[in-house]
């Protein structure tokens, strides 16, 4: 843990919107977030919450249908959004790297991915041409590809789905970066390859101080490797905080009910609770202060009040009218131990 | 006992060039098994083991290299290609391809998606089709405001359920999932999980559930198939392998569940030992394709390439040296 480091990436009230024929869909509100040189920092919460809109906005990677309506985003102190567009490509280029949710698409199929690999290196390192390749097969055998000399030369249609994500990871990996944004890197990888992976991100954050957001619905995933987890519903950072503490006395209802939910440890399906009612429509105006409102079980007058994440306890803030007080939690038998 | 599926010797293997010469890559090298109506069957293995590939084969939408799927007694394989998408016993099974992404017409909302297999499968027209499109939204928590967009427009745990209402709107008799929820945050795939147990118990729906989620398997199947470089190393009860797992490959997974498995018996000790794993090309029939990685492997290992026996109580494994299963007493 290292909250020490110097802030590498500043997420500052950053609101996305999209336009769609039937309305703009707000998408990401009021969005916080800073990270620090070598940390990780877990973002968890619901499918469709923001997670991915959030990594791509901080990656300079838009949908045409997409516009930052309010906030910045700073990395290492430079603003992302005022810079000319050709020096924050070269910028995010250098520095940053993102592990994409659905790797077989996000790799070129018409090329094979060992000189995808070396593509990266030739624009990040200056390695001699001919030391290139070596180091591209070197890169397949850490993500754990077994016989890389073999595969190097192979198609993406020719390697099975997790092998897919491993190359992308290495190719993120390949470039040095300062920042990884790691989308559900791990997802459709067996326990044993993704703890090779984990251990891999791990080494290059303590070695060369890279800051790693690390997107997963694993919370067990979350817990054992993550410094501070960060939550979001509905386009909302509802809390964050130190891993730990989080786990231990979450203080948002829905992050409680979120590791509620977690079949680690559960004995039957009838035990798991999922969370009443869905994501409300992003496009609605009279969409509540707290957009878990409508689905929370504590929900009272005060909480159609303004809201902001404010401090629980040291580092440990949330966005809620009513925060758990850490006594009343409920019994979390299901967390996964890590 | 009639089975829905039987399969049967089932090969696929890949040509490949290695130094100008052509091999064959392994990726699933004869397998064996079969499920009955209404019974859950979980498939789990390392990341390119050929799981991917088999669930392939039994939809079709790949040939096998040999041997046989048999879905109600038909031989699939006598179906033509063509015809295999509109054919009455294929419409029976069902898919969940592995990536949404991928599987998704891009032109397509996910109101048309949905709707065009309404329309294929069920044969129902106009309001009843599209009674049913919400119906079935509902079911795996697809909110109806995302029902208009279109699959850019969506996360990737929103397009993985528009896969899964696509698959499961005619009630198939057998429904394929290729990790159908590792995209899903744990309420949603709670809400999947409990309406997939529920489509088994009231309409007597099988699965295949292909996962990595241990837990999640453990939860939801009657039965689980572990796979190893092709082929199937051990098979039976869930409860019974989970707890008191045979073979070394079963006991490496269940070892490094993070966190662990209340009363299980397999424990670090069981963890592979370093050592990469062999290369699926040309594999050598005569040794166990685990030695190298495997805590148990003695020299006959090297020798003799270990073949599916019956241990009992529905349990089977490959391997010379299993573990001694000691019978788990359910509750
Ligand atoms: N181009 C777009 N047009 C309209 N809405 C969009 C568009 N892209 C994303 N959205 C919406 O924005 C919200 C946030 O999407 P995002 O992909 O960030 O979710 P996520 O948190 O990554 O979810 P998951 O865990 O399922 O990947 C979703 O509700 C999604 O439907
Ligand atoms: N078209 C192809 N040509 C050559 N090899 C292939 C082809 N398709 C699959 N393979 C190989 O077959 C093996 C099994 O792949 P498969 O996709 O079935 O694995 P999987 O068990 O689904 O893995 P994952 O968990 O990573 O999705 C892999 O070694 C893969 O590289
Ligand atoms: S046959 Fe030998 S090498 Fe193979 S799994 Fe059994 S003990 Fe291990
Ligand atoms: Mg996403
Ligand atoms: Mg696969």
């Amino acid at each position: 843990m290292s909250p020490t480091g110097k802030t590498l990436l500043e997420v500052d009230r950053l609101a996305v919107e999209f336009r769609t024929r039937s309305g703009t869909v707000r998408a990401l509100e009021d969005v916080s977030l800073a990270l620090a040189e070598g940390e990780t920092v877990g973002l968890v919460g619901e499918s469709g919450s923001g997670k991915s809109v959030l990594s791509f906005a901080a990656m300079g990677i838009q949908d045409p249908a997409a516009r930052i309506t309010a906030g910045s985003l700073r990395f290492a102190g430079q603003d992302l959004l005022a810079g000319k567009g050709a020096a924050m490509k070269a910028l995010r280029g250098r520095e940053m790297a993102m592990i994409f949710q659905n790797p077989r698409v996000a790799l070129n199929p018409i090329r094979p991915v060992g000189k995808q690999i070396e593509d990266v290196l030739a624009r990040h390192t200056d390695l001699h041409p001919a030391a290139r390749r070596a180091r591209a097969v070197e890169c397949l055998a850490e993500v754990r590809i077994p016989d890389p000399e073999r595969r190097y030369a192979a198609y993406p249609f020719e390697l099975s789905g997790g092998m897919c994500q491993r190359v992308m990871i290495a190719i993120a990996l390949a470039c040095k970066p300062r920042l990884l944004i790691a989308d559900e890197p791990t997802t459709g990888l067996d326990v044993t390859t993704q703890a090779a992976i984990m251990r891999l991100i791990s080494e290059l954050s303590a070695e060369r101080r890279m800051a790693t957001l690390l997107i997963t619905h694993d919370l067990g995933l979350a817990r054992e490797y993550c410094d501070r987890i960060a939550v979001m519903h509905a386009g909302h950072i509802v809390e964050v905080g130190p891993t730990a503490g989080l786990f231990a006395a979450p203080r948002h209802p829905y992050t409680e009910r979120l590791i509620a939910a977690t079949p680690v440890g559960a004995n039957s399906l009838d035990e798991l609770a999922a969370i009443d009612g869905n994501l409300p429509d992003l496009r609605r105006d009279d969409l509540p202060a707290c957009r878990f409102a409508e689905r929370c079980p504590q929900r009272a007058a005060v909480c159609d009040a303004p809201l902001a994440l404010l401090p629980a306890e040291g580092s440990h803030r949330v966005a809620c009218h009513l925060p758990r007080k850490v006594a009343h939690s409920l019994e979390r038998k299901h967390v996964a131990s890590a | 006992m009639s089975h829905l599926l039987e399969v049967i010797g089932l090969k696929r293997w890949f040509g490949v060039k290695k130094g100008g010469e052509t091999r064959q890559l392994h990726a699933v090298d004869g397998i064996d098994f079969h499920i009955a109506p209404g019974e859950t069957v979980g498939l789990v293995g390392e990341s390119g083991c050929g799981k991917s590939t088999l669930v392939r084969l039994l939809t079709r939408t790949l040939d096998p290299s040999d041997g046989q799927v048999r879905f109600r007694n038909h031989d699939l394989g006598l179906i033509r290609a063509r015809e295999m998408a509109l054919h009455a016993q294929r419409k029976d099974i069902q898919m969940v391809f592995q990536d949404p992404t991928d599987s998704l017409n891009p032109r397509y909302t996910a109101r048309q998606t949905i709707a065009e297999s309404v329309r294929l499968l069920c044969g129902l027209r106009g309001a009843e089709a599209a009674a049913r499109v919400e119906e079935v939204a509902d079911w795996v928590g697809l909110p109806q405001a995302l029902l208009d967009r279109y699959p850019h427009q969506l996360s990737g745990g929103q397009k993985a359920r528009v896969g899964i209402a696509r698959a499961i709107v005619s009630r198939p008799a057998l429904l394929v999932l290729d990790e159908p929820t590792a995209a899903l945050d744990v309420s949603v795939q709670t809400v999947i999980l409990q309406l997939l147990d529920r489509l088994k118990r009231e309409l007597d729906m099988s699965f295949l559930f292909v996962s990595h989620d241990l837990n999640v398997v453990r939860l939801l199947c009657d039965r689980v198939l572990v796979m190893y470089l092709g082929q199937v190393v051990e098979s039976g009860p869930t409860d019974a392998v989970f707890h008191a797992p045979a073979h070394p490959y079963t006991r490496a997974l269940i070892a490094s569940l993070p966190g662990g498995l209340a009363g299980g018996q397999a424990t670090a000790a069981d963890l592979l030992v370093g050592g990469d794993p062999q290369s699926p090309i040309d594999p050598d029939p005569n040794r166990c394709r685990l030695l190298g990685r495997c805590p148990r492997g003695l020299a006959p290992c090297g020798e003799t390439g270990p073949v599916l026996r019956d241990l009992g109580e529905g349990r089977q494994v490959a391997c010379l040296y299993p573990a001694v299963v000691q019978h788990h007493v359910r509750q």
